[in-house]
């Protein structure tokens, strides 16, 4: 059995969009449109990409598992922290630059998964609320310990780490993050996860172990957060344990709820414009944290599911539509 | 022994503070199952009035203390204006709307904070000038003696207000089955709004406190003060109020302890350590009841 | 041999919360296409059967087989996966998953591709789940649900929901079927309805049932045999005929419930 023909022309098709955007984008970056501000716009264009990762990441606990973390950056800090030492650890190796990337993308992501397991396994007894609280204490111990281990800095800032996220691969990385996301929640695993959070009781009932898909969906997410953890850290080049707070896990989390739990079109665009605009409007930069705290309190009242909902962009529906194909809505798989 | 002895005072002081914000939370939880996020922001707010209100009192030649009516005031319109605008609305939407949008009023205050107040910290004048007194020659600041004074004072005044009063009855019957509380005609929106109004005046008393002992606001400084009292009021069991004393107790004690004797650098950690662990073992606390979700 | 061990027995099963027993001296046989109905007044104690022989409690006494195998300390998906599946008596659907969606979780556990089958989406992926949807939809036949498949379940009428939960329970491939109160809420038609299928089930699975019901005039149209349970204990047990003459059954239940 093969992909059904409908499906790969989908497929084919988020591609070209994909590489179209790419293409846009290199093409203001390396043609000079820009000007000398082209490395100040990639640098932005950066941060959206690891933003990015870290808001769908985070989206598959509260969209999809239902559960929140408010100690996302932990994990974030732990990917950063861990492929820093790792990447400083095999810097005289002589290593391929992009090697080395992905060595820290790898170091970053399994690290941070590990802390995912150790943090998912208090979800078996805890929900809700609780379970909020108890990932805020999981990310400070975090940051804490980073305080305190020399070979993270010892309080102070760690500096020194190379210089390896550069924008076009981390444009790709961010593709291939959220395509795997998007995978994983539209199978079987998904599947069972979205059951979780629907009712678990009744999930048990059907037959899931809820302590497993819980624990996997914990250390899945964590992973994604540690390889946007090694794309900061290998950006930044300069970290310090404060900079994961409990206040950079809250704006995450504003993303997620602001662009729509549980759509990852919405965490996407969310993501992307809720991090470079206040890039773009310096003046507006103070203001920012007021003014998502303020559309998230409108949001919880009048649109609790967030601006998009559950709703998912695809590329074959809005050509089928703008061609006139478009059948009647049919419920789809993909 | 000196060091012990002082150490334990402070950590009565600290824990005292603690008790006062954990008061807050619990209140609020026992009445709403709702983490109020805001209420560690509520003590900030509480802060930043003494800053701006003590140095009024002491030129109209006026005791320092009696800024705490203005932070009492100011703390609990802030609370009901909080409970008023964001939560009610969506009081009835599920938990997990209630904590986002707790979260959000949180966020909204220290970024208005940030705002209106800089993001430099300010420091408040002195409130106390109390002497030091000597125990076993360990030098005690009475102003610790004083905050451990006010907040068993507080504990016992609404232990009794909530058992004795009429107000305090309805206060407890609302958890236990909201429409049946309607039903024998108790207006619930008043006693939540209550609730909140008596949360945020404790956070004010704690906010004096705080500022008595760290002459220092910032705009986050509520946030993970907040959190650490809410531990505080988990850990004695939430929704007990001579619980949230004794939580508070102990997290105070425990972290200037290990702080002073075992790793200075961890003792934040050791009270998130202690969370994890109490929320493993007995969720509802050292002085709460169990309670299972039903089949 | 294999028509020897029931497939449950239940020996002894019993429960206490805080010193208060729910469920006392439970004994029930059931052999292999058996349908026993469980009745009781109100609070007597059978969703806490229920509730013990899925997993959801463990037995404080006694134990409880399930062809010949020991469930004491199970898991609820254990138990589900040794062939005891279950309907709640207050719905219980994956209320925003689509109706084939809800069907499709209970077949999850025997499923086999990989995540890595998932995320490059390999024959193995494409194959599996097709096979599933075809499966899952001749399940949704059974309960008459099938053009119903792409709904949300949550937007189901009433009578359609427990048709899916019933279904849902199916896709588990159960030996032993408990259904709670399967028909409460449905008018006639919608019982007559319910009863055809859960003959239809009988005949093409030879699954056992037990079932927990209200309404009497149905246990006794369909249950071979019945227990009555009050107050945790078992009062009586037998035929329909028995049941509905048995003077202890008449006091503790069919009195209570003309009132």
């Amino acid at each position: 059995m093969s992909m059904p023909k409908k499906i790969k022309r989908n497929y084919m098709l988020n591609l070209l969009g994909v590489l179209l955007l790419f293409f846009a984008l290199f093409a203001l970056f390396e043609t000079g449109v820009l000007g000398s501000r082209s490395s100040y716009f990639m640098g932005i264009a950066t941060t959206a990409c690891y933003t990015i990762i870290m808001v769908t990441s985070l989206n598959l606990l509260v969209g999809i598992l239902g559960e929140f973390s408010l100690g996302h950056a932990g994990f974030m800090s732990v990917g950063a922290y861990a492929s820093a030492i790792v990447t400083n650890a095999l810097a005289d190796q002589k290593i391929p630059t992009f090697g080395l990337f992905l060595i820290a993308l790898l170091a970053g992501g399994v690290a941070a998964g590990i802390m995912g397991v150790l943090v998912g396994i208090p979800t078996l007894k805890l929900r809700g609320d609780y379970l909020a609280i108890v990932t805020v204490a999981f990310a400070e111990i975090i940051r804490v310990a980073f305080t305190n281990f020399q070979i993270t800095g010892g309080g102070r800032v760690m500096s020194g780490i190379a210089k390896l996220s550069n924008f076009y691969w981390v444009f790709w990385v961010t593709v291939i993050c959220v395509t795997v996301m998007y995978l994983f929640i539209r199978s079987r695993f998904g599947r069972t996860v979205k059951a979780i959070r629907e009712d678990y009781i009744a999930a048990e009932a059907s037959g899931v172990n809820v302590t497993f898909y819980k624990v996997m969906t914990f250390t899945i997410s964590a992973f994604f957060a540690g390889i946007a953890g090694s794309i900061y850290a290998h950006y930044m080049t300069a970290m310090i344990p404060t900079s994961f707070n409990f206040n950079y896990s809250a704006e995450f989390l504003t993303e997620v709820i602001i662009g729509g739990t549980g759509s990852m079109t919405g965490s996407i665009i969310g993501a992307a414009f809720l991090s470079a605009l206040p890039e773009a409007m310096r003046t507006f930069a103070k203001y920012r944290m007021l003014g998502y705290s303020v559309v998230l309190v409108l949001i919880m009242i009048f649109r609790p599911g967030g601006i998009f909902g559950t709703w998912e962009f695809s590329l074959g529906r809005a050509l089928d539509r703008l061609t006139g194909k478009s059948k009647k809505e049919v419920p789809e798989n993909e | 022994m000196s060091i012990l002895i002082q150490s334990i005072v402070n950590g009565l002081n600290q824990g005292a503070i603690y008790a006062l914000i954990a008061l807050g939370y619990t209140m609020v939880y026992g009445i709403l199952r709702m983490i109020n996020f805001a209420h560690g922001d509520f003590i900030m707010v509480g802060a930043y009035t003494m800053f701006y209100t003590v140095p009024l009192m002491v030129s109209y030649g006026m005791p320092a203390w009696l800024a705490v009516v203005a932070a009492v005031a100011v703390c609990t319109a802030v609370g009901v204006l909080v409970e008023r605008i964001a939560y009610k609305p969506v009081r009835n939407s599920g938990s997990i709307s209630a904590l986002i949008t707790a979260l959000a009023m949180s966020l909204f205050l220290e970024n208005l904070a940030m705002v209106l107040f800089g993001g430099n910290p300010k420091t408040v004048t002195k409130i106390f000038d109390l002497p030091m007194i000597e125990v076993f020659g360990a030098k005690i600041q009475m102003k610790y003696l004083l905050t451990l004074g006010i907040g068993l004072a507080i504990m016992v005044a609404l232990t009794l207000f909530v058992r004795m009063t009429k107000l305090g009855k309805a206060m407890r019957a609302v958890p236990q089955d909201r429409e049946a509380a309607t039903i024998v005609g108790i207006n619930v929106d008043r006693i939540i709004t209550i609730t909140f109004a008596i949360g945020s005046a404790l956070a004010a008393v704690a906010a004096m406190m705080y500022v008595s002992t760290y002459p220092r606001c910032t705009t986050d400084m509520g946030s993970m003060m907040g959190i650490k009292a809410f531990i505080a009021a988990v850990l004695g069991g939430i929704g007990v109020i001579p619980g949230a004393m004794l939580g508070g107790i102990i997290v105070g004690l425990i972290e200037i302890l290990v702080k002073v004797y075992l790793a200075p650098g961890w003792y934040e950690a050791i009270t998130y350590g202690i969370l994890i662990v109490v929320l493993l073992i007995k969720p509802s606390g050292i002085l709460g009841k169990n309670t299972g979700e039903k089949v | 041999m294999s028509e020897k061990i029931p497939v449950l027995k239940a020996s002894h099963l019993g429960i206490s919360f805080g010193g208060l027993k729910a469920v006392d001296d439970f004994n029930m046989e059931i052999g292999e296409s058996e349908l026993i109905g469980l009745i009781g007044p109100n609070g007597a104690g059978k969703t806490t059967v229920f509730n013990l022989l899925t997993g959801v409690y463990q037995p404080t006494e006694g134990a409880f087989y399930l062809c010949g195998e020991k469930m004491n300390g199970k898991k609820p998906h254990q138990v589900v996966a040794a062939g005891v599946a279950r309907t709640f008596q207050n719905i219980r659907l994956f209320k925003k998953l689509t109706v084939l969606e809800n069907v499709k979780i209970s077949m999850n556990r025997t499923m086999k591709y990989s995540m890595v089958d998932a995320i490059f989406r390999s024959g193995r992926y494409w194959a599996e789940e097709k096979e599933t949807d075809e499966k899952a939809l001749e399940l949704l036949r059974i309960v008459h649900l099938e053009d119903k498949a792409g709904y949300v379940a949550e937007n189901l009428p009433y009578g359609q929901q427990r048709r899916l939960e019933i279904a849902r329970a199916l896709a588990t491939g159960m030996k032993l079927l408990l259904l709670d109160e399967p028909a409460a809420g449905m008018n006639p038609t919608e019982t007559a309805e319910l009863l055809e299928i859960i003959n239809d089930i009988r005949n093409r699975f030879h699954v056992s049932v037990l079932l927990i019901e209200h309404d009497m005039s149905l246990v006794m149209k369909i249950c071979e045999r019945i227990q009555v349970i009050d107050y945790g204990v078992t009062i009586a047990s037998g035929t329909p005929g028995e049941i509905a003459n048995h003077p202890r059954v008449i006091e503790a239940y069919l009195g209570k419930d003309e009132e």
